[in-house]
């Protein structure tokens, strides 16, 4: 049984809670206990950054303050929250001039969801778990921007091109395509404010991974899935197509690879219905 | 008009010290090799180019950059800042201007839908320590003035079909979730003095 500190942040009680209860269940499997960080805040998303950096780096390290009291390393799903809290850590122990007021001893690490659990260790007992690979899905594995995204700040060792989630699928019997798109921006939350941005990014990365051969897109970052699910229908509306192309977050395939009971209840969340696609390939 | 042809540029370099001063990027690093504005996913959405938005910095055109519309068609996605071969954050330069164009009060949440999230996030975050969705969108809609446009456009209703569709997966949650420690919060934002301007706008 290993342990670690979890920050669930916002989206997660809300409009991604298919994520949420897929990690919950894929980490219950894997016998990895996630404690709840106590009394958490946001992040301050890209609001903060946007409006007042010391407020942005100051709730973000309220967060990691905590976790230092309670001596716990951190894994973080949603990959904004994951990099305002490393760029809040990086500023906090390099605050020489007390601009923040918040003292870190730096006695913590923050991990990434996607990057903790496609560490050599885990990915050796996810194949001596695999009740049921993939065979037959093709994928395209989309990581967007957070994750990696400045890596003096994340630590991400291959920025350009990551392959831990390519990797990861392939160990689940997937086929993973590659496609030059990994890392592009879908436009975040645009979403919200300037729609025609998010299609136009959005689309793009559906012509290509559909020039692929892919049957769906997997991401570790809930605002990706969001703006690739939720609008799908639109925006092939607008470019006078269909697309139907699911879009998995990396643990709901974890979690049908590794034999999850009923793997429905996440993904009935979605917008874009995966079990056709699931059926097709007889893994549902 | 023949007159702005022939009128030398004015040029001040204090601006590039002072952007230093305020953020510890150095703008005069910049050789032009746009890098930034080549990766950079929106630029065709901007009014500036990532790579002219440093060069404004350098020249000292504060009034251009602070009204761009490039500012806030960023997304922060830190592909600039990634592959800047001179290490300037350039994403980090954005953070910085929309920050200064708050503070100062050239931003208006009427107009500018983004800037409008943006305060009805944070003021979200003041309120109760997390983000809660449903409530976010509404008053995003309310304060921004979308709710109009997106009337008149008749978007609205697909963003209500979306709603719904959303709410009946239950992904929108109907009760929001806060910290237990709502003071320290409101005490980590309140603090600083540029915040102070959240209020009054309401009347423009």
């Amino acid at each position: 049984m290993h342990e670690i500190g979890y920050y669930p942040g916002c989206t997660l009680q809300g409009t991604a809670r298919d994520y949420r209860q897929s990690i919950h269940d894929v980490c219950d499997l894997l016998e990895i206990k996630l404690r709840e960080l106590p009394d958490w805040n946001c992040c301050g998303a890209t609001a903060a950054h946007s409006l007042d950096e010391r407020i942005a780096v100051r709730l973000a390290g309220r967060n990691l303050v905590i976790a230092e009291r309670e001596g716990l390393d951190i894994v973080v799903p949603c990959a904004l929250c994951f990099n305002r809290l490393k760029v809040a850590q990086k500023r906090l122990l390099n605050d020489t001039d007390r601009r923040y007021g918040m003292p870190l001893e730096g006695t913590i690490q923050v991990f990434d969801l996607l990057d903790y659990l496609s560490r050599p260790n885990i990915r050796q007992e996810v194949r001596d778990r695999l009740v049921r690979p993939l065979q037959g899905l093709r994928a395209v594995c989309y990581y967007g921007c957070m994750v990696n995204r400045p890596p003096k700040m994340t630590d991400a060792p291959t920025w350009e091109n990551p392959t831990n989630m390519d990797e990861l699928l392939a160990d689940l019997g997937a086929e993973v395509l590659d496609w030059p798109f990994k890392t592009d921006c879908c436009g975040a939350s645009h979403a919200v404010t300037h729609p025609d941005l998010v299609f136009e990014l959005v689309r793009k990365l559906y012509d290509r991974a559909v020039a692929q051969g892919a049957h769906c897109i997997v991401a570790s970052c809930q605002m990706c899935q969001a703006n690739l699910d939720l609008y799908q229908e639109r925006i092939g509306r607008l470019a006078g197509t269909s697309y139907e192309l699911p879009i998995f977050y990396f643990t709901e395939l974890m979690g049908i690879a590794l034999g999850c009971r009923r793997p429905d209840r996440w993904l009935r969340r979605h917008m874009v219905d995966p079990l056709p696609l699931l059926r097709s390939v007889g893994l549902a | 008009m023949e007159q702005t042809a022939a009128a030398p540029l004015e040029v001040y370099f204090d601006l590039a010290e002072k952007v230093r001063d305020a953020t510890g990027i150095t703008v005069t690093a910049c050789y032009q090799c746009r890098k930034c504005t080549n990766g950079c996913p929106l630029t065709f959405a901007m009014d500036y180019y990532p790579d002219q938005i440093v060069r404004l910095l350098l020249l000292g055109r504060e009034e251009e950059v602070l009204h761009s519309a490039t500012i806030w068609v960023c997304s922060s996605c830190e592909t600039c800042t990634t592959r800047c071969p001179n290490d300037i954050d350039i994403a980090g330069l954005m953070d910085h201007l929309k920050s200064e164009a708050h503070r100062r009060g050239i931003v208006r949440p009427k107009g500018n839908p983004t800037y409008a999230f943006h305060k009805v996030f944070l003021d979200d975050i003041a309120r109760r320590g997390r983000v809660f969705e449903s409530g976010l969108l509404n008053r995003y809609l309310l304060k921004s003035g979308e709710w109009k446009a997106k009337l008149e456009t008749g978007t609205l209703w697909g963003d209500l079909r979306l709603g719904w569709a959303l709410f009946s997966r239950r992904r929108l949650p109907l009760f929001p979730h806060g910290v237990m420690n709502k003071q320290e919060i409101r005490s980590l934002i309140e603090e600083e003095p540029g915040a102070a301007e959240t209020e009054g706008d309401e009347n423009t």
